[in-house]
């Protein structure tokens, strides 16, 4: 009986990792497909659609594009947040509650309402859409969440350290460059990761807000007008790879630090 | 200086740091938010948005079959994933935190959520590699002799719903498996000493206190369903659009602001009143 129940756990466990892994499998095997379709039968093996990924010239444009956006838009929403969290933390604001609110407001709007927002505004002032106007809509996106993360780890503790910096005469600023942010540094770290892989995936505000220069997610998006492409699987594998590898050095660099809790 | 001139000073400060953030806020989320919920009342001419008041385009909404479609289309598929998922994602936390030595959990863990990090676009698109008539799973089936036709599970609901699901069931997986290793393992004792077998300490303790868990994840998942647009788009094939591909077809051929702001209201409400019931639900269970 007991034997019977283990086995089923594992036939049950073994078909959903089947299911969960089964299109990545596929999507990876068949960048190798020597040949046009990347469906059954495997003709054989071949790294010419890597090179053509890497050799075309819009992909990879694309690809600079979403990590530019990515990095500059959270560093961007990292510095609002953690400015915003000291002033929230540690000064008494009016209508405190109100104003956390609002900068927490846009987590809970679908992105798809933030961008058609946004662009309906954009029209309106003439403003052209870019590189940049992408960048403001993902900062929007990302911003509660920095502020959030930041926020909820600016405890009382810091406050006797911030105080000691104060009566040796440290400035405002050099207290919170040199001893607030340091303390913070595995939150904001956290924070400003999670939001690159955010933007580095997100689609809808990327497409609504970009007309010429577009970023990685958007690019693939017009490749797949084109149907089933070996050279989709391709760069699909890349940017699985690039996650992957992403998402490693964040665990390395961030979760070990703060020690293995979790 | 007095203690008032210090205050003072000390909320200039404190204003100074927190207004980029919410001038930020209010800039490009706020104005844009009001003018469009502003312009879902107005109307158009050609491509040009005309102020005028009207209720036109909730009217229209109402009265139109194929808009009022996307949003049956929408719940019906979002209400389908959002228990299938459930039912897979339960049974998998659950062997995981049970079964899975504790040095291997979260190994098993990781595995089970790493797709969740290929791009959301890419995602969809390999799901077309495995389900389209020339697929992986067709060919798979033709070359056994189960099935002499191949199966239609692309370009259609199906399809949809298993590209949601895939995607739901890592996230599922995920925020469960977190609630049942918060458990105490003090109940499941408890449990077993006043007699209770393995499957009644599921279905009588185990399975109510993880209850709120799965509430707040079906919910997320409802909200992330409902306003996808990719995975219908590549998935779904064009007989039957959800609400936020509805939408978007207001932008591209017709440019209709006006009519594209009302949906998008239309859509937040609906989330907003799953919001509500899930919230009211939580606090029933708490008292």
């Amino acid at each position: 009986m007991r034997h019977l129940a283990t086995a089923l756990a594992a036939l049950y466990a073994g078909l959903l990792y089947l299911f969960i892994f089964l299109p990545v499998v596929v999507l990876v095997l068949f960048s190798f497909q020597d040949g046009t379709l990347p469906v059954p039968p495997l003709n054989g093996l071949t790294l010419r659609w890597y090179e053509a990924v890497f050799s075309d010239g819009k992909l990879m444009a694309a690809l600079g594009n979403s990590l530019a956006v990515a990095v500059v838009s959270s560093a961007i929403a990292c510095l609002l947040g953690f400015l915003a969290a000291y002033a929230f933390a540690r000064y008494t604001l009016p209508a405190s509650a109100l104003l956390r609110g609002l900068i927490v407001a846009p987590m809970t709007v679908s992105t798809l309402i933030i961008g058609l927002g946004l662009l309906s505004v954009l029209n309106l002032t003439g403003l052209r859409l870019s590189l940049v106007t992408v960048g403001i809509g993902h900062v929007v996106i990302n911003l509660p969440l920095c502020f959030a993360i930041i926020y909820a780890s600016m405890g009382g503790h810091q406050v006797n350290i911030e105080r000691a910096a104060r009566d040796l005469g440290a400035r405002d600023w050099q207290v919170m460059l040199l001893v607030t942010a340091p303390m913070l540094l595995p939150s904001i770290l956290a924070a400003f990761f999670l939001s690159v892989t955010f933007s580095w995936d997100e689609f809808i505000v990327a497409f609504l807000l970009s007309r010429f220069d577009v970023t990685l997610p958007v690019e693939i998006w017009s490749m797949l007008r084109s149907g089933l492409d070996p050279r989709t699987n391709a760069i699909g594998s890349v940017v699985f790879l690039i996650s992957v590898a992403f998402l490693i050095v964040m665990e390395l660099a961030v979760f070990r630090k703060t020690g293995k809790s979790s | 200086m007095t203690a008032t001139a210090l205050e003072r000073a000390e909320r200039r400060k404190a204003w100074v740091f927190a207004l980029p953030a919410l001038l930020w806020t209010g800039f490009f989320f706020l104005v844009p938010f009001a003018y469009m919920a502003a312009i879902s009342f107005w109307t158009r001419q050609g491509r040009e948005i005309v102020a005028t008041w009207t209720l036109d385009n909730y009217i229209a909404f109402f009265k139109k079959a194929h808009l009022f479609k996307g949003l049956v289309v929408s719940l019906e598929i979002t209400a389908a994933v959002t228990v299938i998922s459930v039912l897979f994602a339960y049974p998998l936390a659950w062997i995981i935190a049970e079964r899975v030595p504790k040095k291997w959990q979260r190994f098993a863990l990781v595995m089970a959520i790493l797709p969740f990090w290929t791009s959301y676009v890419v995602r969809s698109y390999s799901w077309l590699l495995v389900l389209s008539k020339g697929g992986v799973v067709n060919q798979a089936l033709l070359a056994l002799g189960i099935i002499a036709e191949p199966l239609e599970l692309s370009a259609n609901r199906t399809g949809t719903i298993i590209g949601f699901v895939h995607f739901f069931v890592m996230l599922l997986t995920l925020t469960i498996y977190a609630n049942l290793i918060q458990l105490s393992p003090n109940y499941r004792r408890a449990a077993a000493d006043l007699g209770a077998n393995a499957f009644q300490t599921f279905w009588h303790v185990v399975l109510p206190l993880t209850l709120p868990g799965i509430m707040v994840g079906a919910f997320l998942t409802f909200v992330l369903c409902i306003g996808d647009y990719i995975t219908p788009q590549i998935l779904g094939g064009n007989n039957e659009l959800v609400l936020p591909q509805v939408i978007m077809l207001q932008l591209g051929r017709r440019a209709d602001f006006p009519m594209a702001a009302a949906l998008s209201l239309v859509l937040m409400v609906v989330v907003t009143l799953a919001y509500i019931a899930c919230a009211r639900w939580l606090k029933m269970e708490r008292t």
